[in-house]
């Protein structure tokens, strides 16, 4: 083992491994353009076949709001992306409760269905992770 | 004075500043991001709520629109398109954009 | 970089892509078709079609072993394989057919 500097590390003891990679979303759709690379990050990490989960945090959770219409600002919604995720393997869609509620949003506010973690459980989950990449 | 607000509250204090610092009479446009803090039921929306009675508060609409929040927006503050955008800026002596 | 047909012109980017989906009509398929060196059949097209609707419903183009999965989910488990696509699409059908149904390259696609 080496120390962990949140890099993809494949060493000869442990490649061939599944490892557990989590994709932290932090950030509103729009505003910045991490939400969407944080995406495309997504997309082609399901080519590796490792055991992918997401988690929508803070501004992050509006990334998955339904209803978004982008005509009016000229770029491209990429809401309806988070719907193909199913087909790439992608089903692990993680939401902390706390940041939804504080936007006085509710799973009935989002495009894909989630499970909505507690603090200790999103906690729990992002502790038990190989690789934790945030954007 | 017109204050223009394009973060989310979530991510900066800048709408805490401006609206310690918006005179009573002025007004406030959220646009991109800020137009976050124009929902009801969160954490931000008290701040907005209580300074409704003394500043006007504006969304730029289609940033609104492109964030999927139409339907939850506060009740008091007013959309404005991009036409709207210009007016406000050509109505008033002076404009902030708290970045 | 562009290309014209009866008039019409169509921008494509330095590969070969069309810039503008919404630009793209059978016309501009053809064209790209035969740039690509592939002759249309109705198994092409059919591959073209389900390509477009996939964009329009999840606005990505998909990674082909997706692709050959919602493939074989909608028109038949002989039409879902890679066989079957790279036969109607021989350099790659993520790729080839992508660009032939006016949609960006493929994220992941090297």
């Amino acid at each position: 083992m080496t120390e962990s500097t949140g890099g993809i590390e494949v060493e000869e003891e442990t490649a061939g491994r599944v490892k557990k990679f989590m994709f932290v979303n932090r950030k509103a759709p729009y505003g910045t353009i991490y939400a969407l690379e944080g995406l495309e990050v997504v997309l082609i990490s399901a080519a590796f076949d490792q055991d992918v989960s997401l988690a929508f945090v803070d501004d992050g959770v509006y990334e998955l709001v339904k209803g978004q219409a982008t005509k009016g600002i000229d770029v491209k919604n990429f809401s309806p992306t988070y719907r193909a995720l199913e087909g790439y393997d992608i089903e692990k869609l993680y939401v902390d409760a706390e940041s939804l509620k504080a936007r006085g949003l509710t799973e009935e506010n989002l495009i894909v269905p989630v499970e909505v973690l507690s603090n200790e459980e999103m906690a729990d989950l992002m502790a038990a992770q190989d690789v934790v990449i945030s954007f | 004075m017109l204050h223009i607000v394009n973060k989310s509250p979530y991510q900066t204090r800048n709408l805490e500043s401006c609206l310690r610092l918006a005179k009573a009479g002025s007004a406030i446009l959220l646009i991109e991001d800020g137009v976050y803090a124009a929902t009801r039921d969160n954490i931000a929306a008290a701040g907005v709520k209580a300074a409704l009675g003394s500043v006007s508060v504006y969304a730029l609409s289609p940033d609104v629109e492109a964030r999927g929040v139409n339907n939850l927006l506060l009740d008091g503050v007013k959309l404005v398109d991009y036409g709207g955008f210009v007016d406000l800026v050509a109505e008033h002596a002076n404009t902030q954009s708290w970045l | 970089m562009s290309f014209e047909i009866n008039g019409k012109t169509y921008e494509t980017d330095e590969e070969g892509y069309l810039i503008n989906l919404s630009e793209w009509d059978e016309e501009a398929a053809k064209y790209l078709a035969k740039e690509e060196k592939v002759d249309m059949t109705d198994n092409h097209w059919e591959v073209i079609n389900f390509l477009r609707e996939y964009y329009n419903d999840y606005q990505i183009a998909p990674a082909i072993r997706v692709l050959t999965k919602a493939i074989g989910k909608k028109l038949g488990p002989e039409k879902g394989s890679n066989k079957y696509l790279y036969e109607l699409f021989p350099y790659g059908p993520a790729k080839q057919a992508c660009k032939i149904a006016g949609l960006p390259k493929p994220t992941g696609c090297i």
